[in-house]
């Protein structure tokens, strides 16, 4: 057998592990979706009246819900992300993971199974966002190629947060470090254009908002589904989520090639 | 040893571990400070030792968890740290804290392991079975390891390590934190494991299991093999047991000593210690002889020697000596008397 196929036999094998783990353990799935679906009730319940008319021209015309639905799918994506850096970090200090380092093993294969444990829980998380935001009011435009762009443009950005906030599971020496630095990249969106246009806020919180990643990634989301203008954003967003990966990527695995 | 450099093509044939010079620091504090041995291929060797002497930091570079500062390695024919992939194929590792999954259950552990190992899914099903059964787990297959009491654990434990067929097993540790009946249980498996021609490397902090299993015993003290002798030989070099007379008045003691003409009396505690060397026979022949004297009868234990007689005789002073490292002489179950420490000139 081939190095290659080795490695997707060993990653297969411990993404088998992963599944099980968040069938026998969900909480901190539930509780990732949790907070998305919160923020979602929220902001389309409490505040979304205030909102809307406040904001006025920026939303030129959109409805509120139609208008924050993408930005909450880019939180979930966060807060999964999340509960990724404490299932990690968890894992990392048990006694199994030293036994897999004295296994003739493909040496990645822990990682890539976690990787796509919570690729794959991050998505269903999304479907099931997505479906609340629909029985709230949610009416995106999207035909069928924009909905799978749109999955494409979420998966993307899922991936990046996972490689990212696996490298923190790993840095971190507790599971309560690795959620706290876990929760700034879960926080991030608050300062970008998920909740209110980035033109509408103020001074450095504008700037801030106007650069960070988050921002054209909630705007092509955006455009995907309700039809709102993407222009750059999207070439942006695709950058963003390429440069996060390969950088958690290789943050990750010299972390666990260091550790042991 | 008065080789330093090895030469894989005539050590590495005979020995399935050899070692010359390893050496290993965290920091400033030194914990190998150049050790040798030799394990020749389908024998026991048990590395004994206190907390902090060096035994599993020597057991994590051997299995390719640690690089070493200096010093050569050689494990199945392999340098762990270049060929770190040839290593972990021929060895298995059952560490001291428990590495299985406890959110899996038992078969789910052992099928895991099939498949990292490759065996394929049926092969891996008859394997998890098979392995179930030996180690009696048949009962609990089903359910989460997280619910298993520590014996069951471990062996579970050492169940996974063998999934893959290793030739050399290192077990760190294999039974502290056991009670007296699994411990017993892990010497039987250890022992059959042996007969399949397995090379066993086992570290532990009990005398009498390294009697019990070993074929030859190191002795690590502060980083360095203060012994490495067969069991009979190393026996030689420490103190025999010894038997403790408890009495109720010093009469009674005075005509005791007086009568067995041997041992030393403590008059204030009312002891007299006569020495054993471990056999029934003598120990009946002492009680036929005290029950002559018409004395209150005496309250009698026995004292075997543990690992304290060891390093007081090889080294001068109790292993207690290392910082921090929450040594505690007691707790060893085979024994019938712990060890009590006053008695011993420290």
């Amino acid at each position: 057998m081939t190095t290659l196929s080795l490695a997707a036999r060993d990653s297969a094998t411990m993404l088998r592990r992963d599944v099980r783990h968040s069938l026998r353990y969900p909480m901190m799935t539930v509780s990732g979706i949790t907070v998305p679906v919160v923020l979602l009730l929220l902001f389309v319940g409490v505040f979304g009246h205030a909102l809307s008319a406040g904001l006025g021209t920026p939303l030129a015309g959109v409805s509120y819900v139609n208008f924050l639905a993408p930005g909450i799918l880019v939180m979930t994506a966060g807060f999964a992300a999340e509960a990724t850096a404490v299932n990690v970090c968890t894992d990392m200090h048990t006694g199994i993971i030293p036994r897999f380092r004295t296994m003739a093993i493909s040496r990645g294969s822990v990682l890539t199974g976690q990787v796509t444990g919570s690729l794959i829980r991050t998505m269903i998380s999304g479907v099931l966002v997505v479906a609340v935001a629909l029985l709230l009011g949610f009416r995106p435009s999207a035909g069928p190629v924009a909905w799978i762009a749109a999955a494409g443009m979420f998966a993307l950005l899922t991936l990046a947060l996972t490689w990212l906030t696996v490298s923190f599971g790993l840095m971190a020496k507790t599971p309560a470090g690795a959620n706290s630095l876990a929760l700034i990249p879960a926080f991030l969106p608050f300062l970008s254009s998920a909740f209110i246009p980035a033109g509408s806020m103020s001074g450095g919180v504008r700037w801030f908002a106007e650069h960070e990643p988050f921002t054209p990634i909630t705007d092509t989301l955006r455009g995907l589904l309700t039809g709102t203008p993407i222009g750059g954003n999207a070439a942006l967003a695709i950058a963003w989520c390429a440069g996060i990966t390969l950088g958690g990527y290789f943050w990750a695995r010299a972390l666990y090639n260091r550790g042991g | 040893m008065q080789n330093l450099t090895l030469d894989p093509a005539s050590t590495a044939t005979r020995s399935a571990v050899a070692v010359r010079g390893l050496r290993k620091s965290f920091g400033k504090q030194v914990v190998l400070d150049g050790i040798d041995l030799d394990v020749p291929e389908g024998t026991v060797f048990a590395l004994l030792g206190p907390n902090g002497s060096g035994k599993t930091t020597t057991v994590r570079i051997l299995s390719t968890l640690l690089a070493a500062d200096g010093g050569t390695a050689w494990v199945a024919g392999h340098d762990p740290a270049t060929e770190p992939g040839l290593v972990r194929a021929a060895i298995g590792v059952t560490g001291q804290f428990s590495a299985v999954d406890e959110l899996l259950t038992g078969q789910e552990n052992l099928i895991l392991m099939a498949d990292l190992n490759h065996l394929g899914r049926a092969e891996g099903r008859r394997r998890a079975a098979e392995l179930l059964q030996r180690f009696e787990l048949t009962g609990a297959a089903g359910k989460m390891a997280a619910t298993y009491s520590g014996g069951m654990r471990r062996r579970l434990d050492l169940a996974m390590t063998l999934v893959g067929d290793p030739r050399i097993i290192f077990l760190d540790e294999p039974t502290t934190g056991l009670d007296p009946r699994s411990r017993r249980t892990m010497w039987e498996i250890i022992r059959e494991l042996v007969a399949r021609g397995v090379t066993i490397f086992l570290t532990t902090q009990y005398l009498d299991e390294a009697d019990e299993l070993a074929d030859r015993i190191g002795v690590l003290h502060h980083g360095q093999m203060v012994a490495d002798a067969a069991p009979a030989e190393l026996k030689r070099q420490i103190p025999g047991g010894r038997i403790d007379l408890h009495f109720s008045d010093a009469a009674a003691l005075d005509s005791a000593a007086r009568l067995l003409g041997e041992g030393s009396a403590d008059q204030a505690g009312l002891v007299l210690q006569v020495p054993y060397d471990g056999r029934a026979r003598s120990l009946k022949d002492l009680l036929d002889r005290l029950d002559t004297l018409a004395i209150p009868e005496p309250a009698v234990s026995v004292h075997t020697p543990d690992l304290d007689d060891v390093f007081f005789a090889l080294t001068g002073h109790a292993p207690t000596g290392q910082p921090g490292t929450g040594y505690a002489p007691a707790g060893q179950p085979s024994t019938g008397h712990p060890s009590t420490g006053q008695d011993d000139p420290r």
